[in-house]
């Protein structure tokens, strides 16, 4: 099992929550989160004082795979959060130890 | 607040003539009616001025309301039975609706305005602050203030007649800027009221964010009692019109006028009793009580424009309140100064938004909502005294000036005036007071100088010895607010303390002061 985690443009997770789905993911998480990369911040201005925001609001989007779909899965994900200039994002991916799904006590690729 | 002039002031004057009259005014509230108004226009020609002063509404008004006040209680303090004026029901209506339209500025408009530009943690301190400044003013008007503003005393100061309300019954009446005119004392008294509420609620801005709770009461205590006071009753109190018998009897009436308003000062509705006054405290404030804990190096950021825009939307609604009840009379002059409040405000928010976006390169929500406050301090002393034209050119140069008033000078004056209190309300205040020493001459489509003797506006203006008053009324107020803002600040800092714990302003004022938080996390 693989944990993908991919930090994706915030208006580009309803593409990438329907690319999964078609891969055969049935559960994604998200959080949203700030940070940067080589995409540049921007300045913000009030009144007299100005501000240079570093950290852009992306989101964060995690899930877990067999390894027979990680390679589907990944692609459809960077496929969906494409939009070919800088600060699309980046996808990491871990290996996966266990997994439990807590209602039935399934374990691993069972519980995905 | 604006206007000395305004016909507030009218009312309560009359004490020093009290002498005279003083037993009407006490045993005839009716006879009051003469006291209230306080007229810059005298200083040089006194009885010129004293003209002018009707003109102007404000001092006008005041003028009027001094020989209203004065002039009946004397000459019918004999007769007395025979002079009992009564008031117009229209006015009565309409200034009712103008105080409670300037309560409506400080709540919610000026704590929602304040409370936007703070962060989230310390949004309920702004608004408690807001509200509990208001209320405790609001008391103190009643037990002192209104008294030491707006009756007879001397130059400076009004006197004790009516401390603790004393006297302020139903049945006092007090002048307006007309002759024979009258409200019912009360209405003056809910009206000026307001004004003291929302001038000492302005100071907050500055000091926002890292003040003590105990310590904001104690310093509105002191600066309430020896800097809005004296003021309002330097700017605003003379006799009443009714006082303007004849030309003989100008120099006796502008002899217990206040300071200003006998020189000719001109200031329909507050822009040195309130916006001066008050920006220059809030600066002397932010001095005193340093900077805050990471100011210049981390982002100090609004935590919620909506609300100010909300708040600056309510204040220009309640500013009409304001400025066009300072007439004291529904009239002409409070329509003059109805729409000049609503073209100098629209003028001053397109000035402010067309030169930041164009110094800037964006033109910001937060600029346009400031730009609208600016024309608003801007027009209040002019109000009723500038034409349509000059309105719009007052309120064009405020939006432009005020926005480096919160660039430019506040890098120059290295304070960490919190809110831009003295940017916004102390430079428009300041540029409203001299614009309209240009823009009330009838050559440039101004009201002139008000006659209350003849009850005409005087022929003759000059610009240039105007602006000069002005600026002396600029100038009295900017020296009496700030040594009394210092010494009140000091007794703070002091005694009860001025400033919370480093601890405490990381974590916010609405935990550690207030036991509260805004929002859920």
């Amino acid at each position: 099992m693989k944990l993908i985690t991919a930090i994706i443009r915030p208006f580009k997770l309803d593409e990438v929550r329907e690319a999964l789905t078609e891969v055969g993911v049935s559960g994604i998480t998200v959080t949203e989160v700030k940070g940067f990369g080589r995409q540049k911040g921007h300045t913000e201005l009030y009144r007299g004082a100005e501000y240079v925001v570093d950290f852009l609001p992306k989101l964060k989007v995690e899930c877990a795979v067999a390894e027979s779909s990680l390679e589907a899965a990944l692609e459809a994900l960077a496929n969906a959060a494409r939009t070919g200039k800088v600060g699309d994002g980046k996808i990491f991916v871990q290996s996966l130890e266990r997994t439990v799904r807590i209602r039935t006590g399934e374990l691993d690729d069972d519980a995905l | 607040m604006k206007t000395s002039h305004h016909s507030d002031r009218s009312a309560a004057t009359s004490t020093k003539e009290g002498t005279h009259t003083v037993t009407h005014s006490q045993m005839d509230p009716r006879l009051r009616a003469d006291d209230g108004m306080r007229v810059d226009a005298f200083s040089r020609d006194e009885r010129r001025r004293a003209i002018d002063a009707l003109r102007t509404p404000r001092i006008a008004a005041l003028l009027a309301m001094l020989f209203a006040l004065i002039a009946p209680a004397l000459a019918f303090a004999q007769d007395a039975a025979a002079a009992a004026p009564t008031a117009n029901k229209g006015d009565v209506a309409w200034l009712l609706v103008c105080a409670a339209l300037v309560i409506f500025m400080t709540l919610p408009g000026l704590a929602l305005f304040y409370g936007g530009l703070v962060r989230s943690k310390n949004v309920l301190s702004v608004l408690i602050q807001t509200l509990i400044v208001f209320s405790l003013v609001a008391i103190l008007w009643a037990l002192y203030g209104y008294s030491l503003a707006f009756t007879p005393g001397n130059a400076f100061i009004g006197g004790f007649d009516r401390v603790f309300a004393k006297g302020l019954d139903a049945t006092a009446m007090g002048a307006t800027f007309t002759k024979g005119v009258y409200i019912p004392e009360l209405v003056f008294f809910v009206f000026q009221g307001a004004f003291a509420c929302i001038t000492c609620a302005l100071i907050i801005g500055a000091f926002a964010e890292r003040v003590k709770f105990a310590g904001v009461l104690l310093f509105t205590v002191l600066w309430f009692t020896f800097a809005y006071t004296p003021m309002a009753h330097m700017v605003w109190f003379f006799p009443g019109p009714d006082a303007f018998t004849d030309n003989g009897a100008v120099p006796g009436v502008l002899a217990q006028s206040g300071f200003l308003f006998a020189r000719g000062a001109l200031d329909f509705a507050g822009g040195t009793v309130v916006h001066i006054n008050a920006a220059v405290a809030g600066l002397v404030g932010s001095y005193v009580i340093g900077k805050r804990v990471g100011y210049g190096r981390e982002a100090i950021k609004p935590h919620n424009l909506t609300q100010t825009m909300v708040g600056a939307s309510i204040l220009w609604v309640g500013w009409f309140g304001f400025n066009a009840g300072s007439a004291l009379e529904a009239n002409a002059v409070a329509a003059q100064a109805f729409v000049n409040t609503f073209l100098a405000t629209a003028a001053a928010v397109l000035g402010w938004t067309a030169v930041e976006w164009i110094s800037k390169g964006k033109p910001s929500m937060l600029g346009a909502a400031s730009g609208a406050v600016a024309g608003l301090v801007a027009i209040t002393p002019a109000a009723g005294f500038v034409g349509l034209c000059g309105a719009i050119v007052i309120g064009a140069l405020a939006g432009a000036v005020c926005l480096w008033g919160v660039n430019g000078l506040k890098r120059l004056l290295g304070a960490d005036d919190a809110l831009d209190v003295f940017g916004v309300h102390g430079v428009g205040g300041i540029l409203g007071a001299l614009l309209t020493g240009v823009f009330a001459s009838p050559a440039l489509g101004g009201a002139g100088i008000w006659d209350y003797v003849t009850e005409t506006a005087l022929p003759e203006y000059s610009i240039a010895s105007q602006v000069w008053i002005q600026l002396q009324g600029v100038l009295v107020t900017v020296a009496l607010s700030g040594v009394v803002a210092l010494i009140a600040f000091l007794i703070v800092k002091y005694t009860v303390g001025l400033r919370v714990s480093e601890e405490s302003e990381r974590e916010g004022l609405d935990i550690t002061s207030h036991g509260e938080s805004a929002y859920e996390n």
